[in-house]
């Protein structure tokens, strides 16, 4: 039933509305979710280089990742949210990261740290993975060998910022 | 080897005398000095020979270093770099620049041999540290991003000006 409708029919009065406009709050589900999502990071540490040693001092107390909610890295892939791939992957640990992503329930994103899990970085061998988006999808690449912990702060914010203007799907 | 194992005393079990022990070790850290760096607002002084990404500097009469000579890109460990020279015009005093210079900074590892190697002081590593994007093209940078990071360095020698 439509608003004039409601007037018409005397069930709604304009002045009602008037009060529900100043006493309710409305807002989008939508909003709320990715609120709860963007400040609960939890991170999946897959470190397999010298990346993984500037990861642990972004998460100790000089920098504080907590500061940013992402401070719980849990090293089981079933309770994470957001995998920080920092460090070399070879081909032989390629099926392990691909599987360790699987595992993450949804909705997941990926951070690629450092040059290595980026595009290789200086590994321009057979051994190693150009890349790591050649096996998973990534959202946000951090360049530097290794990033300076401001840099990966930067990319868990910019991360929060496109959590923020994510869609939650609906159906 | 055999391994002695610890048998845990009725004490240990309470476990509660360890989480008073834990929670004393809080209390003390709640009242000494706080080291935390709020981050976006609060940077760190970095020293002299902090070493940030390349980048492609301007002399002060607004020209670019570069000549093209491919030695950063040959001596890049991780070939990073990718130039394509241009001949200038004749009558210039410089003979070659630079058409297409990128620096791939997914690659890049910071280790400043680029700058070590430059005949003319064209190269310099900037202090700037902090990319981030979502694709990787969007992390090459070409010849303008650079010559933006590394801005102008002001060149007493001017080697080219007596030619």
């Amino acid at each position: 039933m439509s608003r004039d409708e409601l007037i018409r029919q005397g069930r709604l009065e304009a002045s009602d509305e008037e009060e529900a406009r100043r006493s309710f709050f409305t807002s989008r589900l939508e909003a709320l979710v990715n609120w709860g999502r963007k400040n609960s990071l939890w991170p999946m540490p897959l470190g397999t280089a010298c990346c993984a040693i500037e990861l642990m001092a972004t998460v100790g107390p000089r920098y504080d990742l907590a500061r940013f909610g992402a401070e719980a890295l849990r090293f089981s892939p079933r309770q994470c949210d957001v995998m920080i791939v920092a460090g070399t992957i070879t081909k032989k640990m390629a099926p392990v990261a691909r599987r360790i992503y699987e595992q993450m329930p949804n909705p997941k994103w990926v951070i690629a740290m450092g040059a290595c899990a980026s595009s290789g970085g200086m590994f321009r061998s057979y051994p190693t993975v150009q890349g790591v988006d050649e096996i998973i999808p990534v959202d946000l690449y951090v360049p530097g060998c290794p990033p300076r912990p401001e840099a990966l702060i930067l990319a868990i914010m910019e991360l929060q910022k496109r959590i923020e203007r994510e869609r939650v799907a609906v159906s | 080897m055999q391994v002695r194992r610890h048998r845990i005393t009725w004490w240990e079990r309470l476990y509660l005398p360890a989480v008073v022990h834990a929670l004393g070790i809080t209390l003390r850290h709640i009242f000494r000095r706080k080291i935390t760096m709020q981050y976006p607002e609060e940077r760190w002084n970095f020293p002299d020979y902090f070493r940030g990404f390349p980048g492609l500097v301007r002399d002060q009469f607004g020209r670019s270093k570069c000549v093209a000579c491919y030695l950063c890109e040959w001596v890049c460990p991780p070939k990073a770099i990718h130039i394509e020279a241009e001949e200038l015009p004749a009558g210039d005093k410089v003979e070659k620049q630079p058409r297409v210079f990128e620096i791939n900074m997914l690659r890049c590892i910071n280790c400043g041999y680029c700058e070590e190697v430059c005949p003319e002081q064209a190269i310099f590593m900037t202090r700037q540290f902090e990319f981030v994007a979502p694709t990787r093209g969007e992390l090459i940078f070409g010849k303008e991003r650079l010559l933006e990071m590394g801005g102008v360095r002001q060149d007493p020698i001017l080697k080219w000006e007596g030619k």
